[in-house]
């Protein structure tokens, strides 16, 4: 042990042990997918056939469009709501029902799944009885379930950012007369941008991944890609699952090397604009 | 300031409190009230599958309060050992994501700041990639012909293959493994956040590496160890996809018990008297949890 600050051999060991765990499962999943044989952990030869099979999937082609327009239409309201959500928390000072609302915001960051996907199916159950008709479930009611919790994640990611964020900006254009919601769409905003990129990709990736709640909301007419995995994987390991499996992992590995770059980039460009600020003052 | 916003823009503050507060109460607290009011009514073969427990006669409105579900949970040893099972592997796991997480934390937190935001990105990445199919990685590494038993069989250290698959011990592996990035990223901000000084401090007044975590670094970070353990406790207990596709007949977990109740027993209201009890168990777990989180929000504020 060198000291405070560094790192000693034996924690740099342990690191590169944890990847090792985080990431071997993930490339197994990679290397078999390009097996020829239907057993997916005897290795065959090399062949692309599975890809080809995995397309010729109607009825999982139709789970994955399913799964991309929910994830899609979550995105944009857990973002608009999320926003609201955090400006909430974190600008308005005091309102009746704020500790309840803080409450209802970290609860379903933690509320087991099951408990959440059951007590949705009954809510619309009962406003169906309500109303007299039953709601249709379907997409519809899968993109109210994931909004719900989906928001929940948003307003972590955009509070953190409005906490560390410099209200002497927002402060200075108010005092320059301009009202609130101008400040806000004109000050905030913009700056909080990054905030709200990266809560509309953990919305979408979260809507993308549940399968409990949406189970429990579905309706015959709409099954989500999840759904499709899971009752197929209920069956057995099958190639074409590897074959998915690496195209999303490419996916997200992409959308987060992009995602990095940009935000590495705005952050250099923050701080030589900081200091080009510095050298002028 | 605020009264100026009042008297050009009134309904703009009432619409930022308005939807998200009213979103949240209609679609996740409501519910519950509808969740304990079907625990008490009795199961029927009709859609809804349920009866109504306020009955309207001519006197009024009468309450039937059944009883009958929560009785048959405590007749029927299976939802017991089905809770304590859930406790104990949530328990269990929390323990081990600590042990594999906190030294992972510590390290990233230690890296300078290139290899710090590499290092998290990859934490962070296998969670943005689909929980089910991660879980469904193991079961082509565990199974008797899986890469665990074709390794240990092609080196000969065995000569049958072992039965990993649908045991406690593939559930712990699955749960481990998902549930580990939500447990180093709480752990990570806090360690990031305290001061290296303190520990140069520590070890320059002759402290011995072992003293100097136990009796600074941990007790600094307990924030964190909190959060990131309710963070995994919590959903774990209520798990479903890891029990069914890792676990056997000898893991009983709760999660399962429930959607089998709803799914396969069609028996809506014993699954509602199930998730009941469960949020019972949990709302202590999650009332500390809430107290961590709002309190790390000050803190920031402040």
């Amino acid at each position: 042990m060198s000291g405070a600050g560094r790192n000693s051999r034996f924690t740099l060991t342990l690191l590169g042990l944890g990847f090792v765990f985080l990431y071997a499962p993930i490339l197994s999943l990679i290397v078999y997918s390009f097996n020829e044989s239907r057993l997916v952990t005897v290795w065959s030869g090399f062949s692309f056939k599975w890809y080809g099979e995995l397309f010729r999937d109607r009825q999982l082609m139709d789970a994955v469009w399913v799964s991309i327009r929910v994830a899609f239409y979550t995105a944009w309201a857990a973002v608009a709501i999320g926003t609201m959500a955090a400006m909430l928390l974190v600008r308005f000072r005091r309102f009746a029902g704020k500790t309840l609302f803080g409450a209802l915001i970290t609860a379903p960051l933690v509320m087991p799944e099951v408990i959440t996907g059951l007590s949705l199916l009954l809510l619309f159950v009962f406003i169906g009885e309500l109303i007299g008709t039953p709601i249709m479930r379907g997409m519809g009611t899968i993109w109210i379930a994931h909004t719900t919790f989906a928001t929940a994640f948003v307003t972590v990611v955009v509070a953190s950012r409005l906490t560390e964020m410099d209200r002497s900006l927002d402060e200075a254009a108010m005092d320059l007369g301009a009202n609130r919601l101008k400040v806000f769409f004109v000050i905030t905003l913009p700056l909080i941008v990054p905030a709200l990129v990266a809560g509309w990709l953990l919305a979408f990736t979260l809507s993308l991944d549940d399968l409990v709640i949406a189970s429990f909301v579905s309706g015959p007419a709409s099954t989500t890609l999840p759904m499709k995995v899971f009752s197929s994987v209920r069956m057995g390991v099958s190639p074409k699952i590897n074959a998915l499996a690496t195209l999303w992992i490419l996916a997200v590995s992409l959308a987060a090397v992009i995602a990095w770059w940009v935000m590495a980039r705005s952050e250099r460009k923050r701080r030589e604009e900081s200091q080009g600020n510095d050298e002028t003052t | 300031m605020r009264n100026l916003l009042r008297g050009r823009f009134p309904g703009a503050r009432w619409l930022v409190i308005a939807v998200p507060f009213l979103w949240m109460l209609v679609f996740f607290a409501v519910p519950f009230a509808i969740v304990l009011k079907i625990s008490f009514a009795e199961g029927l073969i009709a859609m809804p599958p349920y009866s109504d427990i306020l009955t309207r006669t001519d006197k009024g409105v009468i309450i039937q309060l059944n009883f009958e579900n929560y009785l048959y949970m405590v007749r029927d040893s299976l939802y017991v050992s089905a809770y304590l099972g859930s406790l104990k592997i949530a328990l269990i796991s929390t323990f081990l994501c600590l042990l594999i997480g906190y030294p992972m934390a510590y390290a990233i937190s230690r890296l300078d700041p290139t290899a710090r935001n590499i290092a998290l990105l990859l934490v962070i990445l296998p969670s943005w990639t689909s929980f089910l199919i991660r879980v469904y990685a193991w079961i082509g590494i565990l199974k008797n012909n899986g890469l665990i038993n074709n390794f240990l069989m092609w080196i000969g250290a065995i000569s049958e293959p072992l039965q990993i698959l649908h045991t406690p011990l593939a559930v712990y592996v699955g749960v481990v493994y998902t549930y580990l990035p939500f447990m180093i990223l709480p752990l990570y901000a806090n360690l990031v956040r305290l001061d290296p000084r303190l520990e140069e401090a520590a070890y320059d007044l002759g402290a011995k590496p072992w003293r100097v975590f136990l009796s600074l670094t941990l007790p600094m970070t307990l924030a964190g160890i909190i959060a990131g353990s309710m963070l995994v406790m919590i959903p774990v207990v209520g798990e479903f996809v890891i029990p069914e596709l890792l676990g056997g007949p000898d893991t009983l977990m709760i999660g399962k018990v429930l959607w089998e109740e709803f799914f396969n027993n069609r028996d809506w209201p014993v699954a509602s008297a199930v998730a009941i009890i469960m949020l019972l168990l949990l709302v202590i777990p999650i009332t500390i949890f809430h107290h961590y989180q709002s309190r790390d929000m000050e803190k920031r504020l402040a």
